[in-house]
């Protein structure tokens, strides 16, 4: 099976409090360190398991500038064959339509039987996979945290839905998945691993080599436009909940319901 | 004069001269045996080479001290003491068989020198020897078939019971004795029939017994026990022999050499590859063992070596709280393994044998907190902690490494520290030091003599940050004129190495040592043993490293540091080893003293878990993210000893001590009844403030 | 501008979702007095009776029945939606797993605008809504101007809206179902398998009611069990509880444990060590109770309660059971 996995480098706030810019048109960024999105990394290892079990190669595709060719590589040396950048200016400011656009050129341009995505990335929206899917006419399936594959070009997946259940569906190939973490155990990558593949060559290619029509992509194509980034206010310290026990308990009631504490 | 019976070299069997039998034993049992050990060397040809044909005068010093004298057995007293009997035994009476085996076609043959008055002594030792032995192989038997002590134990996932075959052996031991001594005893007995007795005996040794026991049997019987008693002897001595190379009786032969190549330098690892240096690195194809053959001729020694003893898995704290790790087993099941592909007769296994998921599990190996407890007991010198990162090595190259551990990894190798937490941050804890003490900064162009390297716990941990800055009240009052690297300082590695991610490490040791020589620090002192130790034994080419103990410990004694009268009652408290200052570094008595001259203090001793058999608090670095799974915290075992030695206080000195005991501490319900301090809290809060110093002075201090 | 009004109603068991109401005052919030239209979906089972319920909030329900949909396919729904609804609708989802599976599609489909996971609108300019998302787990907020020109698929947090009261004349049915004939389903649903007990899966929950030190014995953890299962919460605790063995490893909060991301957090007897705080993300409202007011959890919590857990747990539990 052939196997094409979309990942994303976002900045890696696992520890760090994420600061807005005084003039809030971006996040402080100079002092965040980059990685692979999460969620990308577990469907490329997910990938990778499944081309073992079954042959075929991992293909890894990243929209991004030059910066992002690290991740493509550091996913190579998990043990995907090939590499892919999407790079051109005229993919800058795309929306999640827009970077959906990009990659269905991409996957036209190869044979692939399955697209593996991340459920989502840094800004949450968890939209290029359904996208891609929508624009491939493909069939989809997002939180994806279970993948047999079956005789007939299908595959038995399971979706991760509320209350840590787990929706069992059957999916025609090809098609597109989005990979909920926790599907596997990805592989570690050293920086050995990384300087094995560091001589590979990557291609990348631009909108005139996917033969895409700018118009569809980039800023002016956006209909959803990111305006500025602000912190909400938080409050300094508890609230320290005076009164007998039962007005305490009263009180929080009110505030769990207005929390969404109270189901 | 006619022998008073017919000698086995004289004799015959059926007709045939016994002589041309007495030869042939010899000859086939030795190569039998010498074909034997040809096979058990084929692997070890094989293995990955490993650097030990040197240092020639300090490995015969090991002989002498492990090998010769026996040095580590008396740590488990009995056993140990009948070790040491059985051993000298065999030293002793090796030379009486070897004189037997030639007695069998050389008549009257004895070994050159010994004859005369040597002679009748060596007779009277050999026999002292043999009796000695006798009862040390009867005690040997008991212990293992009626008290069976645990270390000895099986348990079920590691095979089946070991002590057949120990029993076994006894039973071989005691047939050379037994036979040796009736040879001996049939023809003195038959000369004393004949009132031609050659030498006396001493009593309560075998052949006294055994003359005494056959003073009235008939002549030929004597004879015929002579030969027969003979016979048994050559022949129990040729097959045990050859049994030897099949189990852990192999240690009777290899010891001596295991010993010889033992690892000389605690606290060190050994490189990825013996003989390709830290640039060579990225030229080879795989890293570490994951296969039998990758690991070193010395590492397959070892496992040819253990005995089964049980003493590294009885010290060992893994083993101890129940995680799947047993470093006897290591050994074991290698061995086992080896036999298994290596077979004496046969063809040699033509495929390699992954050893991860096959003889050793995952968790097994990241169990290890490389404390070295067990390299510490082991009598005959055989090394855990290599094998152990040689293993990790090649999981790490295969990708297979928890997602506990991954985190923390891709945090160091992206931000320098564990956390991912931010560069800038790193000298943060140095705003908070008050007391007077300002901090220098080396990475703002600010000079010092020595340099304070903070690692990255004690940086970033807001608990382990108030060791830094009580170290750096306490350096400012003796003081010491330093600095530190700030947002310069890179994780130390240590942990990095020791689970197994070479390449990591050597970037950060570049980065590190690249920017400790750039401050032109003419030495370093650190308060966190793990980066002691990185400093001193993995770095290269640094200024001389100390650790905050003896920096302290110099200044007291110099009158450097002026300490307040004790207000509060006395305190007792213990002082814990960390594996890192202790074993690793023979730093055992510098924190004792620096203790030791604190007023209001009174310090006790977890006797028999101190210094080289202190009992791990749960490991450092990267240990503190791994999720093993065990039974109980080695933290909780550890300040229930604390406890028990009747401490108040349990002084570390060391950041990831620290943290386990005091997380132990809550655990175990201590609170209140048990505190955990650093040595440099300890030091600090006794510290003559400025407001209090001229007072104390005026008393005359207390330094 | 006006826009024709959606929302997608998710039911179960007969009754439609809490968040009904809510997506009934985001249109309102959104478009005042334009009506909505409700999209139900389902098998004849529980249907009639979610659709019925949908008519106190919206004045028209477009009930979809058909058996290939008693459970909610996406693959099947999209179609379906993308073959009913008129251009330039904007239609309005719950934030679930469901329209995680349907909604980026669809608003393909439709080539409306996607918009997801909204936590407020801040209003309407021309065609260009402003409105509120999070990113980085919440770390962060962001304004994000939406155009609804061509249409729009917008789904909305739970939790986030107010509910909205019902109407004072119920809404009608409309029957749709015909619309469903002739869609094949590239995905077919199996089956739902539950989570196993004991195996919760604490980094998913969207309330927890964490135990530390506080609750000091093994016998005392149904006064936490019994409050989180009148709050439809899941018990997590911090590391001493699990060292202690009391709960299982897959429970622990923090950075040795897991790292969660509820909506809500109440700290029974949980200090607030470093190592604990951090292993909850994404900003949660936390509520601490604590016997000692200097417990760094209070610098952390929105509100605070200094009390013994195990006097005011069952205090808290009983006023949660009649809140019901």
């Amino acid at each position: 099976m052939n196997i094409l996995v979309c990942v994303k480098r976002v900045p890696d706030t696992a520890e760090n409090e994420i600061e807005v810019r005084p003039d809030g048109t971006d996040i402080r960024r100079e002092d965040l360190v980059y990685s692979v999105n999460e969620w990308d990394n577990y469907a490329v290892e997910e990938a990778i398991q499944i081309a073992e079990r079954t042959g075929g190669s991992v293909t890894v595709a990243t929209v991004g500038d030059a910066d992002a060719e690290e991740v493509v590589r550091r996913e190579m040396a998990m043990g995907a064959q090939q590499g892919l950048m999407l790079t051109d200016a005229a993919f800058e400011g795309s929306d999640g339509r827009g970077i959906a656009e990009i990659l269905k050129a991409a996957v036209a341009r190869g044979a692939y039987d399955l697209v593996l995505c991340g459920a989502q990335a840094d800004d949450g929206a968890g939209q290029v996979g359904g996208m891609l899917a929508a624009l491939l006419d493909w069939p989809y399936a997002s939180l994806v945290n279970h993948i047999e594959v079956l005789e007939g070009k299908k595959l038995r997946i399971g979706r991760e839905i509320e209350g840590g259940n787990q929706e069992r569906s059957e999916i025609d190939l090809p098609c597109v998945l989005s990979i909920q973490t926790g599907i596997n155990e990805p592989r570690y990558v050293g920086i050995r691993g990384i300087r094995k593949v560091a001589s590979v060559e990557i291609p990348v290619l631009g909108a005139a080599d996917l033969g895409l029509d700018p118009s569809r992509v980039g800023r002016a194509a956006c209909r959803v436009r990111k305006l500025d980034y602000f912190v909400p206010p938080a409050g300094a310290g508890a609230e320290i909940l005076q009164g007998s026990p039962e007005e305490i308990a009263a009180r929080l009631v009110d505030l769990l319901k207005a929390k969404g504490g109270l189901k | 004069m006619e022998p008073v019976l017919v000698p086995p070299a004289a004799a015959t069997l059926a007709g045939i001269p016994a002589r041309l039998l007495f030869l042939l034993i010899p000859l086939v049992g030795v190569g039998l045996f010498a074909w034997i050990l040809r096979r058990r060397l084929e692997p070890l040809r094989r293995a990955a080479p490993d650097d030990r044909f040197n240092r020639w005068g300090e490995r015969l010093a090991a002989v002498f001290r492990l090998w010769l004298a026996q040095a580590r057995q008396p740590r488990y007293f009995l056993a140990g003491v009948l070790h040491i009997v059985v051993f000298f035994g065999f030293l002793i009476l090796g030379a009486r068989s070897l004189e037997l085996v030639v007695l069998g076609f050389v008549e009257d043959f004895v070994l050159p020198g010994f004859g005369g008055g040597v002679g009748a002594a060596y007779r009277a030792l050999k026999d002292i020897a043999a009796a000695a032995v006798f009862v040390a192989v009867g005690i040997l038997a008991v212990r293992r078939l009626v008290f069976r002590p645990a270390r000895y134990a099986v348990p079920a996932r590691y095979g089946k019971d070991h002590t057949p075959e120990a029993i076994f052996v006894l039973g071989l031991i005691a047939t050379l004795l037994l036979s040796e001594g009736l040879f001996e005893a049939s023809l003195l007995a038959a000369e004393r029939q004949l009132g031609r007795e050659a030498h006396g005996l001493l009593p309560l040794t075998l052949p006294w017994a055994f003359v005494r026991l056959l003073s009235s049997a008939p002549r030929e019987a004597l004879q015929a026990i002579h030969l027969a008693a003979y016979a048994v002897h050559d022949l129990t001595f040729f097959f045990f022999l050859c049994f030897l190379p099949f189990g852990k009786h192999f240690h009777v032969v290899t010891s001596l050499f295991n010993v010889f190549f033992m690892r000389l330098d605690p606290g060190t690892v050994k490189p990825v590859r013996h003989g390709v240096d830290d640039e060579g690195l990225d030229r080879l194809e795989s890293f570490g063992v994951k296969r039998f053959e990758d690991f070193t001729w010395k590492h397959m020694l070892d496992f040819y070596s253990c005995a089964d003893c049980g003493r590294c898995s009885d010290r060992c704290p893994a083993n101890r709280v129940g995680r799947p790790l047993s470093p006897r087993f290591i050994s074991i099941k290698a061995r086992d393994l080896c036999f298994r592909r290596y077979p004496v007769r046969g063809p040699i296994a033509a495929e390699p044998a992954p050893l991860i998921g096959g003889i050793y599990a995952e968790d097994e190996i990241w169990s290890c907190t490389t404390c070295g407890a067990c390299e510490e007991e082991c009598p005959l010198g055989i090394e855990y902690i290599d094998k152990m990162v040689d293993l990790r090595r090649g999981m790490v190259d295969d990708g297979l490494v928890p997602q506990s551990l991954q985190k923390p990894l891709a945090a160091i190798e992206k931000r320098g520290n564990p956390w991912g937490k931010m560069e800038k941050k790193r000298g943060d804890w140095a705003l908070g030091v008050g007391g007077g003490c300002r901090v220098k900064r080396f990475e703002r162009g600010e000079a010092a003599e020595a340099l304070y390297f903070v690692d990255s716990i004690t940086s970033y941990d807001d608990r382990m940050q108030k060791i830094a800055q009580a170290a750096a009240r306490v350096f400012c009052a003796a003081g010491v004129d330093f600095g530190i690297l700030g947002q310069d300082e890179k994780d130390s590695g240590h942990e990095v190495r020791r689970f197994g991610e070479e390449m990591l490490f050597q970037s950060l040791k570049e980065h590190n040592t690249e920017a400790i020589r750039a401050t032109g620090a003419r030495w370093i002192v650190t308060t966190d043993p793990h980066a002691y130790n990185a400093l001193r034994k993995d770095y290269r080419d640094l200024p001389p490293v100390r650790h905050a103990s003896e920096v302290i410990l110099e200044a007291l004694r110099a009158g450097r540091l002026a300490l307040a009268p004790a207000a509060d009652a006395v305190r007792t408290c213990v002082y814990h080893d960390p594996c890192y200052l202790g074993r690793h570094n023979r730093l055992y008595d510098p924190p004792r003293q620096v203790i030791d001259l604190l007023p209001g203090l009174r310090r006790v001793e977890m006797e028999g878990d101190c210094r080289d058999r202190s009992f791990c608090c749960g490991g450092g670095g990267l240990m503190l993210f791994y999720e093993p799974e065990e039974e109980m915290r080695m933290g909780v075992v550890r300040v229930k000893m604390a406890q028990a030695a009747g401490a108040e206080l349990i002084v570390a000195a060391c950041p990831f001590c620290l943290v386990n005991l005091e997380d132990a501490i809550k655990v175990a319900g201590l609170e209140g009844q048990l505190e955990a301090v650093d040595l440099c809290e300890l030091v600090d809060r006794r510290l003559a403030r400025a407001d209090e110093r001229s007072t104390a002075n005026g008393q005359g201090g207390t330094a | 501008m006006a826009a024709q009004l959606f929302a997608f109603i998710p039911h179960a068991n007969s009754r439609i979702d809490d968040t009904a109401p809510e997506l009934a005052a985001a249109a309102e919030r959104l478009f005042p007095g334009v009506p909505v239209t409700a999209l139900v979906t389902g098998a004849a089972e529980g249907l009639e009776a979610a659709a019925a319920e949908a008519t106190r909030f919206f004045p028209e329900v477009w009930k979809f029945a058909h058996a290939d949909l008693a459970y909610p396919n996406a693959e099947i729904l999209r179609p379906l939606l993308a073959r009913v609804l008129p251009r330039g609708a904007v239609v309005l989802f719950t934030h679930n797993t469901l329209a995680m599976d349907l909604a980026p599609g669809l608003a393909v489909k439709l080539d409306a605008a996607y918009l997801p996971d909204v936590v407020a609108f801040e209003g309407l300019e021309g065609t260009q809504l402003r409105a509120v998302r999070q990113e980085f787990n919440g770390q962060v907020s962001t304004h994000v101007a939406c155009d609804l020109a061509g249409g729009a698929v917008v789904t909305l947090r739970s939790g986030c809206f107010p509910a909205a009261g019902e109407l004072s004349a119920a809404g009608r049915v409309v029957d749709r179902s015909g619309d469903v004939q002739g869609i094949a389903a590239r995905r077919r649903f199996l089956e739902v398998v539950a989570a196993e007990v004991g195996d919760v899966d604490i980094t998913k929950e969207e309330v927890l009611v964490s135990v530390g030190r506080g609750i000091g014995d093994k016998e005392n953890l149904p006064v936490a069990e019994e409050l989180a299962e009148a709050l439809g919460a899941v018990v997590s605790c911090s590391r001493p509880v699990v060292d202690a063995k009391w709960l299982d490893k897959s429970r622990q909060v923090g950075t040795s444990g897991k790292t969660v991301k509820p909506k809500v957090y109440l700290a029974l007897g949980i200090s607030g060590s470093f190592q604990h705080l951090g292993g909850i993300k994404g900003n949660p409202f936390i509520v601490a109770v604590n016997k000692n007011p200097k417990a760094p959890i209070f610098q952390v919590a929105q509100v605070g309660v200094v009390a013994d857990l195990l006097e005011f747990a069952p205090v808290l539990t009983e006023a949660v059971r009649k809140a019901r």
